[in-house]
């Protein structure tokens, strides 16, 4: 009998949430901050999403309401990809050590 | 580009998201994290420009959109101060919330596009994915946007209760459960529209009943339920990289938000269900107004830190209210000129989200060796001279271990009480948000310093 794929897909996204558990427990408390603005910037990742929507069809029906929420799902999650990784940026670089 | 080949790259952006994460566990390797990630992304994307093979027209759309809204993150994320964070990040969560909604409404449109099946005949398992991912995204959204009203102070802080609210919340819960199941029957756009506006109110209802010392508990749940959203349009894309990245964002909230409510001694229902302690305990600290409180100035605070051998300082939400790290790091400074040993505490639930005061010191350049976690230097308290409590309040109450009545026993505080002396910097003696009394303030061994946080450090320094 065939495995049905969403299986497949099941078995990466426990295994993931087993990675995350373990990974998250390891990031020190006063890096906190910068993991929430990281993963929001990851997880921004869904404008795969969006680009598909908005390239769907020819170029007549460019501008159908499917594609229209593609767009703007993009403007939203492009925001969140740049703002999310340079302010992560931003923070990290301020975070030095003692100077001996 | 084959499906196969992306599929691969997408798994590698997957590895690199999780790599960007893993970076985290120590500043040094930190930096080297958001280049993984930022790799990640610029992966996925070009895959993905690549394996639709359409550069007409509309490929030059996606650039321009692209463009416009990376040109306003970056610029958003120049010119934010850090002490705008916990908001920026509420803020940029309900982004991620709609884009979910947006995505999964396009899907439900034109599914052909994502080979779900044709419109009035989606494919059961994709129509319960999208309508899961948007309904998750729409609480997302709509709760997010209240967390940035209650942080950015245009909503007010204080809980909003009204009776049968969790009432109402559970009945619109199974009303979301029950369309789903009924759309599935019918594939009716009037119903998955249905589902998205249920769901936008139920993020609202959820989140004003919670109040504003309870954000980093929200912000972390919201930053939990930003990933699951985007775990649920994973499985309807068939997406590797999102789907890992939402497990990783979903587990990564669910963490914070755990550690939040032990930093609390709090259940997660409980901060959920709203409201704390404000309305029951205001009347039994009537009683206790006339006890005496040893009131100082800034030359007295100077006087005793200048002649300590160690100081502990302990900053709270009130630093970040008066932005006074600046000052604080100038007191500090004048004050390892004398040779006094310096070290900061910070208390999990410190500020209004993880990590908040970690990063207002870090940006006004105290290096992060000095700054430690409340097991780290709890035992330090001990042997230390001064203790300079700033803008904290009930992560200092001693009561929380003496008292099993109290609202917040067996919450973990700061052991502040055991250093010879406490130098409190509070505008007035009013309780702190769990509306108690704090024992520390009638101490023989406290010194209370009645003004602004920014204001009193910068006099301190002056008479330093």
């Amino acid at each position: 009998m065939e495995i049905d794929p969403f299986i497949f897909r099941l078995s990466i996204f426990i295994l993931s949430i087993f990675v995350g558990y373990y990974v998250v427990w390891s990031v020190t408390p006063s890096l906190h901050t910068p993991l929430m603005s990281v993963t929001n910037a990851i997880s921004s990742v869904i404008i795969v999403g969006a680009i598909i929507a908005a390239l769907s069809g020819s170029s007549e029906t460019i501008f159908e309401t499917s594609n229209i929420f593609g767009f703007l799902a993009i403007i939203l999650a492009a925001v969140n990809i740049f703002g999310g990784f340079l302010v992560t940026q931003r923070m990290l670089q301020m975070y030095k050590k003692k100077k001996k | 580009m084959s499906a196969n080949l992306s599929a691969l790259f997408y798994l590698i952006s997957g590895i690199l998201f999780i790599l960007a994460l893993r970076g985290l566990s120590s500043p040094e390797t930190s930096r080297q994290g958001n280049y993984f990630g930022i790799a990640g992304m610029i992966i996925s994307i070009i895959v993905t420009f690549l394996s639709i093979e359409n550069f007409g027209p509309g490929f030059i759309y996606v650039l321009l959109f692209l463009l416009i809204g990376g040109s306003i993150g970056a610029f958003i994320a120049f010119k934010i101060p850090m002490t705008a964070m916990p908001e920026l990040v509420a803020g940029f969560h309900s982004l991620v919330g709609l884009a979910a909604v947006f995505v999964a409404i396009s899907a439900f449109l034109k599914p052909e596009v994502f080979s779900l099946g044709t419109v009035g005949n989606i494919k059961l398992a994709s129509l319960i994915e999208m309508s899961i991912g948007a309904a998750i995204g729409a609480i997302t959204f709509s709760g997010s946007i209240i967390a940035f009203l209650k942080l950015r102070g245009i909503m007010s802080g204080a809980p909003i209760t009204f009776k049968g609210q969790h009432f109402i919340n559970l009945i619109l819960g199974f009303t979301i459960i029950f369309l789903i199941y009924y759309l599935c029957i019918s594939q009716s756009s009037n119903i998955f529209w249905s589902v998205v506006i249920i769901s936008f109110l139920i993020g609202v209802l959820l989140i004003i009943p919670i109040g504003g010392a309870d954000m980093p508990v929200v912000i972390s749940m919201l930053n939990s339920y930003s990933g699951w959203a985007a775990a649920g349009i994973g499985f309807t894309l068939e997406n590797t990289a999102l789907i890992i990245t939402g497990a990783l964002v979903g587990s990564s909230g669910a963490i914070l938000s755990y550690i939040m409510c032990k930093g609390m001694n709090r259940s997660f229902f409980n901060v959920i269900l709203g409201g704390w302690g404000a309305t029951d305990q205001a009347s039994s600290s009537e009683g206790k107004e006339q006890k005496p409180v040893k009131n100082g100035n800034a030359d007295d605070a100077a006087f005793l830190m200048k002649n300590a051998s160690s100081v502990i300082i302990v900053p709270g939400y009130g630093m970040a209210v008066a932005q006074a790290q600046h000052a604080l790091r100038e007191m500090v400074d004048a004050l390892k000129k004398n040779g006094v040993k310096v070290s900061y505490a910070i208390h999990p639930v410190a500020g209004r989200m993880p990590g908040h005061m970690n990063v207002l010191l870090a940006e006004a350049n105290v290096p992060y060796d000095e700054v430690f976690e409340l097991e780290e230097i709890n035992n330090d308290f001990a042997n230390c001279d001064v203790a300079y409590v700033i803008g904290a309040n009930d992560v200092t109450n001693p009561v929380a271990k003496s008292d099993p009545q109290s609202p917040i026993y067996g919450m973990p505080v700061l052991d502040v009480e055991k250093s010879k002396s406490v130098l409190f910097v509070k505008r007035s003696l009013s309780p702190g948000y769990a509306g108690i009394d704090n024992d520390l303030f009638y101490r023989d061994n406290t010194l209370m310093l009645f003004s602004d946080a920014k204001k009193m450090t910068e006099e301190i320094v002056k008479s330093l």
